[in-house]
């Protein structure tokens, strides 16, 4: 199915660097592109005037990088976002940053000084090439306008193809201005870019017994599930095998939220029971996860009995940091295909022989999650921050789009909201980039303009991502804007609050904007909401409105996220709630 | 511990850049680098000694062969190879010891490449030890200035070089067509 590759235009047709650069992104199927204009882009910006890909104007280069994250998040396309030269360009690198820790196909355009003045430290020149070098998987200077096809097709190839990840292009400003006759690329040719992808077959059928053998198997399954699409192959071999399986902060909705098999999110703030069974576990299934030090805790005491089998598309991936008695290297979808092919082959003489063991291992599991379970809190007082995620969580069902800043809200909407689909759940998982959850929401509702998209913020977050009110208001988009206000920058403050003696140092977030006054002034609703009886009847108003959306929610200031792995702690010393004062026998 | 890298690399802008960023990103220690071009003078090899831990050994050579432009980043540091360095140095020679310093050069089969009443600059190659031991030597007759090349090595095991090969426009749009649709 060649349908998303247009025809190119003629051969041979002399074009300008910048009607070639459009058609080349009509070839790859771009029809959206969030930018921001400025001087060396103004040939590109005059060509995209009556061009058929539409151009949506951010307020802030940052946040197109963001939008266009969102974008690609949403629907697993890639993101295409542009900046001018200089300033512009700097404005997108934490976007970039924050796409290649999460591994997110974004596509950078950037213009950059004429090549001629390239070096004289000529008005907003920077070294976008050097400084982004380390900020994608891979970035490329067009020195000549002829080169400008295959740059950006292999631009585009590079970035979807093997472990995903942001690319940047940075095209001087006589590139643009300049022409030449326009020969399509026919075929990418980069030798040195090797994809592994099959995934070993002995390796495979080893993998399968292993599973088959395990007492106490847990599956770890991570974004990479989600980038590969393979959601459908990772619950056939849950269900195939009865298998325990958490996703990770990356693969929420990658088993549905709502899957009897899913044992929540493991790590720093994860479920007791994911991480008493990461603890437990004799088998670690980890499919396109990486170890992070959030999930781990404090490394020889993760799975300290446990072997691994680590599926990844990256090489470099496995056994970075634990080792993995036996590496996969490969697309989570091709290799589960073939695991759960062998996985049934070898059914009927494995089945039975650990039923027992895995009956055990199951109900100890079931054990944990009654125990401490992550459920809701609710004051008939207070607003408390929980009880806002667990009335979006019933809004929503499972099936809306979230996206969130960082902080103490997105654990909390990590834990308590259902994702019963991948793509769903759009966070900065990686990089952590606070003012990523209004941008992001941008670019997820733009990709699909008939899903309900929360856009869940701290008070702190939000500011940061502010000016976009008006890319909303401009463009009617409907995302529900929903500011989880604790007046502090929550996650600093229970840190300091635990950990440095409740010395709250900076975090207080007074002169927080009137939320009807704010959106107000870019023509749509808002409100400010602080009594839990106000809070669903507030969230429905939201979702019913046809356009955006602001509601400021008061909630419980001094609220805290547990349970709570302690940085560089172990896994299974967790702690579970607030430290509770301490009765001093008489 | 010390390993020996040898990287065949594209002649790509930023190519080096690419490699070196990567080196100090991971926080490896780079001991030398040398690079230059190949009888194909599209194409650069370079060889690169790390001082990393042994168990991060897997990783240098993984993360290097991450980079687009790299087409086979390998470890010699275990395998049958040559490896020799080069150091030029100058040293001031009184005339009562420059007989001395040319008998010492001889032994090290080092050759003058210059000579002045201040005294000689030397070329030597050899192994780093020995190339070690050749500099203290010349240290003990006097003031010394010393440039080495850093390593370059050759690996004595024939390598099959793997390449991607052209993959025709679009293949990596069907298969994503393919994934999405098998929903
Ligand atoms: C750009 C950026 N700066 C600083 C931080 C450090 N940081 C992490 S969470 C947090 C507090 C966020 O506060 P808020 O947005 O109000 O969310 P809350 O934790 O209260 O839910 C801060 C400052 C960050 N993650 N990103
Ligand atoms: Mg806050």
């Amino acid at each position: 199915m060649a349908s998303t590759i247009n025809p190119p235009a003629g051969a041979g047709t002399l074009m300008s660097g910048s009607h070639i650069l459009l058609e080349c992104l009509v070839r790859e199927g771009v029809d959206l592109i969030f930018g921001y204009p400025g001087g060396v882009t103004l040939p590109f910006y005059d060509a995209m005037y009556d061009h058929q890909i539409q151009h949506v104007l951010v307020r802030h280069e940052q946040n197109a990088a963001f939008a266009a994250q969102g974008y690609s998040r949403a629907t697993g396309k890639v993101g295409v976002c542009c900046a001018t030269s200089g300033p512009g360009a700097m404005n997108l690198v934490t976007g970039l940053v924050d796409a290649m820790m999460d591994s997110i196909p974004v596509v950078a355009i950037t213009g950059q000084v004429t090549s001629k003045l390239i070096g004289t430290d000529a008005f907003q020149e920077a070294d976008t090439f050097g400084i982004t070098r380390p900020a994608t998987k891979h970035n490329f200077m067009v020195k000549h306008v002829s080169e400008l096809p295959r740059i950006i097709h292999e631009a585009f190839y590079i970035a979807t193809t093997g472990r995903p990840g942001p690319v940047l292009v940075d095209i001087p400003k006589d590139i643009f201005q300049g022409s030449t006759q326009y020969q399509p690329v026919d075929s990418i040719h980069l030798p040195g870019y090797k994809l592994y992808t099959e995934g070993h077959t002995g390796q495979i059928r080893r993998a399968a017994q292993m599973i088959w053998e395990a007492e106490r198997p847990m599956v770890y399954a991570g974004g990479g599930i989600i980038h590969s699409h393979a959601h459908n192959e990772l619950r056939e071999l849950v269900e195939l095998a009865d298998l325990p399986c958490v996703n990770t902060l990356m693969g929420l909705g990658a088993l549905p939220g709502n899957h009897r098999n899913f044992i929540s999110m493991p790590g720093m703030h994860g479920s007791y029971a994911a991480n008493m069974g990461m603890y437990n576990t004799d088998l670690i299934i980890a499919l396109g996860v990486r170890f992070d030090d959030r999930v781990t805790g404090r490394l020889n005491a993760f799975a300290p009995h446990a072997k691994v089998i680590h599926v990844d598309i990256d090489p470099s991936e496995i056994s970075k940091i634990r080792n993995a008695e036996l590496p996969i290297v490969g697309d989570a979808k091709k290799v589960l295909t073939k695991l759960n092919k062998v996985m049934r082959e070898l059914e009927p003489e494995m089945r039975a022989q650990k039923s027992s063991a895995r009956a055990e291992w199951w109900n100890t599991i079931r054990g944990w999650m009654e125990q401490h379970p992550l459920k809701p809190e609710f004051s008939v007082d207070e607003i408390k921050p929980q009880h806002l995620m667990a009335e979006i969580d019933s809004i929503s069902g499972g099936e809306a789009i979230v996206t969130t800043d960082v902080g103490q809200h997105q654990m909390w909407a990590a834990q308590l909201i259902r994702y019963n689909h991948p793509r769903l759940w759009i966070n900065s998982g990686g990089l952590g980039t606070m003012g990523f959850g209004l941008p992001s929401a941008i670019g997820a509702q733009f990709a699909c303009p008939d899903k309900l998209v929360f856009s869940i913020c701290g008070d702190g977050g939000f500011q940061m991502s502010i000016p976009e009110f008006a890319t909303i208001a401009n463009h009617k988009l409907p995302v529900k804007i929903i500011v989880m206000n604790n007046g502090y920058l929550g996650m600093v403050r229970q840190w300091q609050e635990l950990f440095y003696n409740n010395r709250l140092s900076e975090v207080t977030l007074d002169s927080f904007p009137e939320a009807h006054l704010l959106a107000g002034a870019y023509g749509f609703k808002g409100k400010t909401i602080s009594k839990p009886e106000k809070l669903r009847p507030a969230l429905l108003e939201a979702v019913n409105e046809p356009g955006p959306y602001f509601l400021n929610v008061r909630v419980t200031p001094f609220e805290n996220v547990y349970p709570m792995v302690p940085a560089g702690g172990a896994i299974n010393e967790m702690v579970l709630g607030q430290p509770q004062p301490v009765a001093v026998a008489s | 511990m010390l390993q020996t890298l040898s990287l065949l690399v594209e002649n790509k802008p930023g190519a080096l850049m690419r490699v070196v960023g990567v080196l100090a990103a991971r926080n490896y220690n780079v001991e030398s680098l040398t690079v230059a071009r190949t009888l194909d003078d599209t194409l650069s090899r370079m060889t690169i000694v790390v001082d990393v831990e042994h168990k991060v050994r897997a990783q240098v050579v993984k993360q290097l062969n991450k980079l687009v432009n790299v087409l086979q980043a390998a470890d010699l540091t275990e395998e049958r190879s040559v490896a020799r360095e080069m150091v030029l140095l100058r040293v001031r020679a009184e005339m009562s010891n420059r007989t001395a310093i040319l008998k010492e050069a001889e032994i090290f089969q080092a050759r003058v490449v210059d000579s002045s009443v201040e005294g000689f600059a030397i070329e030597c190659t050899g192994d780093p030890e020995k190339l070690d031991e050749f500099i203290d030597l010349m240290r003990s007759y006097g003031e010394i200035e010393v440039t080495r090349s850093g390593l370059v090595a050759v690996t004595l095991e024939p390598k099959k070089l793997r390449l991607a090969t052209p993959v025709p426009m679009g293949a990596a749009e069907e298969e994503e067509q393919e994934r999405v649709l098998s929903k």
